[in-house]
């Protein structure tokens, strides 16, 4: 049996009255890319949030590794990293500014051959002194990227990662995570509205909707199995009518 | 609960670090308003010399005040800025994410303050010398004391001034920097605490300078200086840390049931 790296359990946020997530559960494994997918405001980002740990979750339990993120924040979080595309890195340190820094946020042992490293795998050297914030949107990405793998993450959760991406730097970013997830360590929780992609590179997908998880599956067989022929067209059956699609 | 980590306490430091290296609007703040300061008190307190028979002791009880006196709103204020680095590049969504926790975050600001408070307290200290004549030695060994309890008590209000901040949202930052003017007529800067009414009194017990200063004016003096008044000063300051701390941590963890802290620049989720 597969031991998860990430297990979330009837995980639920509340603000006041309105839910955003409605006590979901799902597990994601080594060597497995995750599909988060849902409309606009289904709750995909409050979810990621709660797994970083900067957003308490009205009740449920999230483990990284097994190790409970409520009660083990540090420990939890140093397993975990992230990329998102509305959390660039501060635009006023330079490339390997940002690396080093967190770099030792992240505890991460033999901090300047393991930025050098990245810097290369991310095509980052030319830009090693330049100032993020003057870097372009694919670039600050990669940046993001490289920030994601310094400490070899158990768990890399990548909130629409290729939004602002060209689309052959696009498919090289899939590469490289599909290379990070091939590797065996570790796992990814991946949120796209790029049906393709998703299909392209996820093992499997939840489908949030209404703040819940209605569907889950293979996307490569998943429309299929609910009539459709694409993951697209199954994705705007779930936006515009998650009951019908339930009650199917 | 996670042990604290002094090498992600450091990464605030070595943040700061690299923001002043490369930048000029970062440095001079350090010491340029402080150095004005002391040159402009330090004229005000020559000619005071000069149309009374003080016998220069101006130079000690108004140029020393000064000094002290913003030598705590550099601390305070190396505290605030490293935090406002945060607000101003809306970084707190990547901090938080990682394993850094607010003691260790907290414990990043007061490190970066003791450095660039120090560059401050520095120039004040050559300059209020070199033009004036302002020696340390008017003090004696006081001095330590005097500096550590506005110290602690410049960390007090920096930790505050953040937790208001995280709590109201970026544009709250101009409640803060006006705090050490707000306080300053009830610590007796620049006069004995007896020149106040009753009630200002009262409030100035509260506050730690009010002792700093009261034992700067009796050194001058040739006084006997209470130094049970001074621990108790440094005592205030050391509650209002952890209160001040408490209050941060209390104002992180509202952030984070309210998801303030992903969505900081947007002052408010209600």
């Amino acid at each position: 049996m597969k031991i998860p790296i990430l297990s979330v359990q009837h995980l639920r946020k509340v603000y006041g009255t309105t839910v955003a997530v409605d006590g979901i559960s799902f597990d994601v494994c080594a060597r497995e890319i995750v599909g988060l997918l849902g409309s606009n405001g289904a709750g995909k980002t409050t979810t990621i949030n709660m797994i970083l740990g900067v957003l308490e979750p009205t009740s449920g339990t999230i483990q990284i590794e097994g190790v409970n993120l409520s009660a083990h924040r540090s420990e939890a979080l140093l397993r975990t990293n992230f990329a998102a595309v509305y959390a660039p890195l501060p635009g006023n340190l330079t490339v390997q500014q940002n690396l080093h820094i967190f770099g030792r946020l992240y505890g991460v042992a033999r901090l300047t051959e393991r930025v050098e490293a990245l810097l290369q795998q991310y095509d980052l050297r030319p830009f090693r002194h330049t100032k993020c914030g003057v870097l372009s949107s694919g670039e600050q990405t990669r940046v993001g990227l490289a920030k994601a793998m310094l400490n070899e993450p158990r768990l890399l959760l990548l909130d629409e990662p290729t939004a602002s991406l060209d689309p052959s730097t696009a498919q090289d970013l899939r590469r490289k995570i599909r290379a990070f997830a091939d590797q065996g360590t570790g796992g990814v929780l991946w949120t796209s509205h790029n049906m393709y992609e998703v299909q392209e590179v996820c093992d499997r997908v939840l489908f949030l909707s209404e703040t819940k998880i209605i569907l889950q599956g293979d996307p490569k067989t998943l429309p299929a199995e609910h009539g459709k022929e694409t993951l697209e067209d199954l994705f705007i059956a779930v936006a515009r009518d998650p009951e019908g699609l339930t009650r199917a | 609960m996670s042990h604290f980590s002094l090498r992600r306490a450091s990464a605030i430091v070595l943040r700061q670090f690299y923001l002043m290296r490369e930048s000029l609007s970062r440095i001079m703040p350090l010491f340029v308003w402080v150095g004005v300061d002391i040159i402009l008190w330090g004229f005000i307190t020559k000619y005071l010399n000069t149309i009374t028979s003080s016998g220069g002791r101006f130079v000690p009880t108004l140029l020393g005040a000064v000094l002290f006196w913003d030598f705590q709103t550099r601390v305070m204020q190396g505290i605030t800025t490293a935090f406002f680095e945060d607000v101003w590049s809306r970084n707190f969504l990547n901090f938080f994410a990682t394993p850094l926790t607010v003691g260790e975050y907290i414990a990043g600001l007061v490190m970066t303050t003791i450095a660039t408070s120090g560059v401050g307290l520095f120039v004040m200290w050559v300059l209020a010398t070199a033009l004036f004549g302002f020696s340390v030695f008017a003090y004696g060994a006081l001095i330590i004391p005097f500096l550590f309890v506005l110290f602690l008590s410049g960390i007090a209000l920096g930790i505050f001034g953040s937790a208001v901040v995280l709590r109201l949202g970026p544009a709250a930052e101009w409640f803060i920097w006006p705090i050490p003017a707000l306080i300053s007529p009830f610590v007796g800067v620049f006069y004995p605490l007896s020149t106040l009414p009753v009630w200002m009194q009262k409030i100035a017990r509260a506050l730690p300078p009010s002792y700093v200063f009261e034992g700067m004016r009796a050194t001058i003096d040739h006084h006997a200086v209470d130094q049970g008044a001074l621990w108790l000063g440094a005592a205030l300051a050391l509650i209002y840390i952890v209160l001040a701390c408490l209050f941060f941590a209390r104002t992180y963890r509202q952030a984070l049931r309210s998801g303030l802290i992903a969505r900081y620049s947007a002052e408010s989720v209600s």
